[in-house]
């Protein structure tokens, strides 16, 4: 699924509730990251639950994501991160307007100041990884 | 008969809906919210009697430095301190508990010391002694407690000693609820010469407290947990302990005689209020005092009491949830574990249903993961919390068992 498909599917949940199951889902179906990364060094900091995302560069120049989190919901918004930025060029990564995204997923109104703050560290996080590598 | 519905009328916030939802707070045990009678009283300061305190010689500072003066005479009332020079007022517990440190702990603790505290204090209570320690030497011990949370006697007696200089101990755990037996915790520390410091910010909140009775040296609280303003806190101590006591910091209110090239300090509670102070929220402190006097803390006690009973009922008919600290005659401080649930998604469910809860290590981080544990969800009640809160915590914690 990309990021256009679950605007769409989100386009017919009514209310946080259904949208949090669904996303919960996601987070659900997002492929386990190896152990061996769960380390300090791929954490996010900023975020309030632990969250570890790992890149990797493919032949074609694009960037690969991987994510994990030990909260669920946490781990459903790294799901909708991934599908946003994962396997873009670095020039698509920092072209991506993430604020509208979420406005067309109807989540800004849901998500806590810290939540948010958390998403934040996360693309910026992404962004920074778009530019050393 | 404590009209629960009646306080809760005084607290304006209480009935303010959230997320579409009745304002469900339980989360008194980090700030506890304001009764109307404290909010209108700051009003009227600002509005009518604000000034300077200590200093104009006109009827706005005198008459708000008799306030003022006031405020400190009923935290004396409030403690059944023998006076009120031995009321210190501080911007919180935290600045309370490192006065201490800094003050008497700079001055009477060597490297040959010992200092005990609890596997239940929060940072609080913890990394003030940890710094000094670093700085002088002396060794900071810890006592255990139970796997339930309850206190052991056993841990504590082997911890003093000797060399103890200083116990700094919780009267009540913000995690656990556990009550400390304190009078006999003190009067075991003053057999073997040692001071005792009460970290009372949980423990003011829900029952009478005596330091005469109690005899302990140093007693710290905040004034935001006692349902006044924030920005104020307490520190008691025994009259010829603060008089013996270097200042905190310098500068104006604190001082006797002041030339370019010495000086020479006022004595107790002014040594230690340098500055202008927290003018208006100590009074404030001290309008929030008399509300609960005036409910009464026996009735408050019994009222919480009732609930933690409810709590306990109504929390075992939910599978998969536990319990972090069950010692006999804790308080209402409720922490539990969701099996399946990480504490953050479980908040934001609560949350979604008007519930405020905390979430994470409570700042006692060691004491959580001693309890086998990195994050816990907290519930905490107020003298305002009645059985409708815990109706609806129920069933929101039913609500999130359906989303993971």
């Amino acid at each position: 699924m990309n990021i256009e498909e679950l605007i769409e599917n989100f386009e017919f949940l009514d209310g946080w509730e259904d949208k949090y199951r669904y996303i919960i889902d996601l987070g659900e179906k997002l492929p386990p990251l190896d152990a061996k990364f769960h380390t300090d060094e791929w954490k996010v900091r900023g975020c309030q639950s632990q969250v570890w995302l790992v890149p990797s560069k493919r032949p074609d120049g694009t960037l690969h994501f991987e994510g994990d989190s030990d909260a669920m919901i946490v781990k459903g918004l790294i799901a909708i991160v991934l599908m946003i930025y994962s396997d873009k060029s670095p020039a698509e990564i920092k072209a991506v307007a993430v604020d509208d995204i979420f406005a067309k997923l109807g989540l800004s109104e849901h998500l806590s100041p810290s939540r948010r703050n958390g998403l934040i560290a996360m693309t910026e996080k992404i962004r920074a990884y778009a530019g050393i590598l | 008969m404590y009209d629960v519905e009646a306080v809760r009328r005084d607290f304006p916030v209480l009935s303010r809906s959230i997320n579409g939802k009745p304002n469900t707070f339980l989360d008194s045990g980090a700030s506890a919210q304001k009764p109307q009678q404290v909010i209108d009283r700051i009003m009227e300061i600002y509005t009518r009697e604000y000034s300077n305190v200590h200093r104009g010689s006109y009827l706005l500072s005198e008459e708000i430095t008799s306030e003022y003066e006031a405020a400190r005479k009923k935290v004396q009332k409030f403690l059944n301190a023998e006076s009120e020079r031995e009321i210190i007022f501080t911007r919180n517990a935290t600045e309370s508990i490192n006065l201490v440190a800094s003050t008497w702990g700079r001055k009477f603790l060597t490297r040959i010391d010992e200092v005990l505290i609890s596997e239940a204090e929060h940072h609080a209570n913890l990394v003030p002694w940890q710094m000094l320690r670093d700085e002088i030497g002396f060794e900071l011990k810890i006592f255990k407690i139970n796997d339930d949370g309850s206190f052991n006697w056993d841990e504590y007696r082997r911890g003093l000693g000797g060399k103890t200089k200083l116990v700094a101990v919780t009267g009540m755990s913000n995690v656990l609820g556990t009550i400390f037996p304190l009078k006999e915790m003190i009067r075991a520390a003053h057999d073997v010469g040692a001071k005792v410091l009460v970290d009372a910010c949980q423990y003011v909140v829900h029952q009478k407290t005596d330091v005469q009775d109690l005899n302990c040296d140093f007693l710290a609280f905040s004034g935001h947990k006692t349902y006044g303003p924030t920005g104020i806190g307490v520190l008691y101590g025994k009259a010829g302990i603060l008089e013996a006591m270097p200042p905190y910091q310098f500068g104006g209110d604190m001082v006797d005689v002041v030339t370019y090239q010495t000086t020479t300090f006022d004595e107790p509670p002014a040594r230690f209020e340098a500055g202008t102070p927290a003018i208006v929220q100590a009074i404030g402190l001290g309008t929030a005092l008399d509300y609960m006097q005036n409910l009464g803390m026996e009735n408050i006690t019994a009222h919480e009491n009732e609930l933690v009973d409810y709590m306990h009922s109504r929390l075992s008919e939910v599978k998969g949830v536990h319990e972090i600290g069950t010692a006999p005659g804790k308080g209402g401080v409720f922490s539990i574990a969701v099996d399946g649930i990480h504490p953050q998604d479980l908040a934001f469910i609560l949350d979604k249903e008007g519930v405020a809860v905390r979430v994470g290590h409570h700042c006692a981080a060691p004491l959580v993961r001693r309890m086998g544990y990195e994050s816990l969800t907290r519930a905490s009640f107020g003298l305002y919390t009645n059985h409708a809160d815990i109706d609806r915590f129920i069933e929101a914690l039913h609500k999130a068992q359906t989303f993971f």
